[in-house]
């Protein structure tokens, strides 16, 4: 695997093993020093054309875990402003000597055009309105860590599909663990087409609730009430919101998402918010792991085995007590090591 | 007197039908043809086929304004290259040709151009669909054709008395339609389905097209304008014109080599190559407008030729501009795909379209005394499109790795020889 740019491009065993390599990251993460020097050595820049904190700083929270280089390119302080292409950007950035490169950008497909110029990995970082392929990850993950395997699990995905990298997300990577995925919302805020989709439909949130594993819910747009694709907030919220009144009907099990930020008595009433069966939290905790699960994938670990890494994270966490991990010699800015020990 | 130039032993094809002979140029004009005439100089066209010059009705030149992109040069040189012996320019330049001043302007660029070039007027002032341009002014130039191309009219008074104005020119003029509701487009990339869903691209409908193609065949029939959709791309559309001409509305329209070829499919790269305005559809519609062009529902194949810089096509699908190269590629594409003679291939892309804006040099027969405006076609020849293997400034081609049927061999623009052997003369 060279580059994370599509989630529909994950077949079940990639995403399995991810989400193995997630688990090994996440006690990495529990530890009083959170860090295994397994990236040493390599950089990883964020080239970010939209603002989003959150997600800029979980990759890079996750690269420094990893003891790489972290670099940030924002829009606001690069010279995109002054009417740069972004090939031209791109191969700035390389130049850099860059080995990895999060891209995230509000034209969908931007990540595949900077992959399509560079020889560094790129990472979507969310782009458009087509995919936020980490995003996908950690809500398996996070789903798969509190009901286990996801083979006929059933989730509601809720609310404004079509403008929704989350969504696409979302639906891929559930999907290619076995779970069954139903959309709702009003058509107004569905794809225009779901051929080849593979999931159920429906209108009709109140019909679905009875039924399912996990709501995920989607952030509303404001901008989509003047777009006319909802006549209200207020009946949005009556018909698609998960207000309190649902949420009693769900069961104790039941898992709401929210890849947040959360907008409180729209989408989820806030008293569901703070609820137990709420983990919306422990998305945010998880993204940092599949984060350095994907990173370690794309530089650390080519044709390395999972047991492999997972031993690798295991060994004490100070930097520099544990072995460099084997390089892919893709990339011919950092030395080699001396001697490479394997295991 | 000029050197004679003998085209030899090719078959000649034109509107009358075909025959085997050499044709003598002299002078700009077709000398003799006939069985073993000799001249000057000798051009071979033994196993080719002797035509009119292709004619294109939609070819975006760029200049004045973007003359990075493409210049008039330039893209008569691509256009010879393909063939076409005459091309419209659209009106979409900076400023926008919307005036007699700048008719004249993009007519003296044309004076050293490799081939005819024929400026189209825009039909309101700058193309911003407010005010009607002055028509009458430009046709007194000899414009024929008049188009706001880039955009449709949007506003339809405004259109109903462009046309109403059109009927009374002393000229007889076509107005030519972009036909894109722009409320229903807005926003859009590429075509809204099955593949901007996935992509997650916002999508122009189906709809936004055949809404303002029902719009301007309503008008026609209310006004009695001659009128031309460019660029028809749905399926809906096709039908709706085959409707109107039967019923015997004067609306003739064209097919692009991308509508008959390549599908929204090819979206799926991100790469913004295949960007283009209206965009590339469903197979289904593919299959309809080429069987529209077989029918000749749509009687003219045009190439909206639409060059942009590398620059300027290196960013997000969402960002870059949409349009793509067609001049070289379009006699290629067409012979590729279309399941026609190759004379009926040539009336859509050489004496109709020649009459459609009233080109009495272009598209005529093969004779004595007419005009030399000729290309030299191999049909059976095969080849690969290279990547940047063009004469445009850009290099914007879509059909890089795609096998092509039939190409130029040589070109005849008003006598000159400014394409021997696939090669420009200059
Ligand atoms: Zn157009």
């Amino acid at each position: 695997m060279r580059h994370l740019l599509d989630t529909a491009a994950l077949g079940r065993d990639d995403v399995e093993e991810l989400l193995d390599l997630t688990d090994a990251f996440v006690e990495v993460s529990a530890r009083s020093v959170p860090k295994v020097p397994a990236l040493r050595g390599r950089t990883v820049a964020s080239l970010f054309f939209e603002d989003s904190t959150r997600t800029r700083l979980s990759f890079e929270t996750a690269a420094k875990r990893l003891s790489a280089d972290t670099m940030t390119f924002s829009v606001s302080s690069s010279s995109v402003n002054k009417g740069e292409s972004l090939r031209d950007t791109a191969l700035t950035i390389e130049a850099m000597g860059v080995d990895a490169v999060v891209v995230r950008h509000r034209c969908s497909g931007a990540p595949h055009r900077v992959a399509s110029w560079i020889d560094a990995s790129v990472v979507n970082g969310g782009d458009g309105w087509h995919d936020h392929p980490t995003q996908g990850l950690l809500d398996a993950y996070t789903l798969r860590s509190r009901l286990g395997p996801l083979d006929g699990c059933r989730v509601a995905v809720v609310g404004d599909v079509k403008h929704s990298r989350v969504a696409r997300a979302d639906v891929h990577a559930l999907t290619a663990l076995g779970a069954r995925v139903t959309l709702v919302a009003p058509p107004t805020l569905l794809p225009p087409s779901l051929a080849g989709w593979p999931v159920e439909v429906s209108h009709d949130l109140d019909a679905v609730l009875g039924d399912v594993d996990c709501v995920a819910l989607l952030r509303m747009q404001r901008e989509r009430m003047t777009e006319a694709l909802v006549p209200s907030l207020r009946e949005y919220t009556s018909r698609f919101g998960l207000t309190a009144a649902r949420a009693r009907r769900l069961g104790p099990d039941v898992v709401v998402m929210h890849p947040g930020p959360m907008n409180r008595g729209v989408e989820i009433a806030p008293e569901v918010a703070d609820d137990p069966r709420a983990v919306i939290v422990d998305q945010v905790r998880n993204g940092v792991a599949v984060r350095m699960a994907v990173l370690f994938r794309l530089l650390g670990a080519e044709a390395r085995p999972v047991a492999e890494a997972a031993d690798l994270t295991g060994r004490a966490g100070a930097e520099g007590a544990a072995p460099d991990p084997p390089r892919t010699g893709r990339s011919p800015r950092t030395p080699e090591p001396a001697e490479v020990p394997r295991g | 007197m000029a050197e004679s130039l003998v085209l030899k032993g090719g078959r000649v094809l034109d509107a009358t039908g075909e025959r085997t002979a050499d044709v003598v140029v002299v002078d700009g004009r077709i000398a003799a043809v006939g069985a073993d005439l000799d001249a000057d100089r000798t051009l071979d066209a033994g196993g080719c086929v002797v035509a009119p010059g292709l004619v294109d009705l939609h070819a975006h030149l760029r200049q004045p304004g973007r003359e990075e992109a493409e210049t008039v040069e330039s893209g008569s040189r691509c256009a010879a290259l393909g063939g076409f012996t005459a091309v419209v320019a659209m009106p979409n330049t900076t400023p926008a040709i919307d005036s007699a001043a700048v008719v004249r302007e993009v007519q003296d660029l044309g004076r050293t151009a490799l081939c005819a070039v024929h400026p189209s007027g825009a039909i309101t002032v700058d193309r911003a669909g407010e005010v009607l341009a002055p028509m009458g002014e430009m046709a007194d130039l000899g414009v024929r054709l008049f188009t706001d191309d880039g955009t449709g009219v949007q506003d339809d008074l405004l259109m109903r008395r462009a046309m109403e104005y059109a009927v009374g020119l002393p000229h007889d003029v076509v107005l030519a339609q972009h036909c894109e509701n722009g409320r229903l487009a807005a926003g859009g990339h590429m075509h809204e389905g099955e593949w901007s869903s996935r992509l997650g691209i916002a999508g122009q409908p189906h709809a936004a097209e055949e809404a303002m193609v029902a719009r301007d065949i309503a008008l026609a029939r209310l006004t009695g304008a001659r009128i031309h959709m460019q660029h028809m791309s749905t399926a809906g559309s096709v039908a709706m014109i085959a409707e109107a001409r039967a019923s015997g509305l004067a609306v003739s329209a064209e097919a692009t080599p991308h509508h008959m070829l390549l599908t929204h499919a090819e979206c799926a790269s991100f790469d913004p190559v295949f960007k283009v305005n209206p965009p590339l559809r469903t197979a289904a519609d593919v299959d309809a407008v080429r069987a529209g062009v077989v029918a000749g529902t749509l009687d003219v194949i045009a190439t909206d030729h639409a060059p942009h810089t590398q620059d300027t096509k290196d960013e997000p699908f969402d960002q870059a501009p949409p349009g793509m190269l067609g001049l070289e590629f379009a006699l290629g594409v067409a012979l590729a795909v279309l399941d026609l003679p190759l004379a009926e291939v040539l009336a859509r892309m050489s004496w109709r379209p020649a009459a459609v804006v009233g080109l009495e040099d272009q598209g005529g027969p093969v004779e004595a005394g007419r005009p030399a405006n000729l290309c030299v076609i191999d049909p059976a020849a095969s080849w690969t499109v290279e990547p940047g293997a063009t004469a445009s400034r850009s290099r914007n081609i879509p059909y890089v790795g795609r096998t092509l049927t039939g190409r130029v061999r040589h070109t005849i623009s008003a006598g000159e020889p400014v394409v021997v052997d696939g090669a420009a003369q200059r």
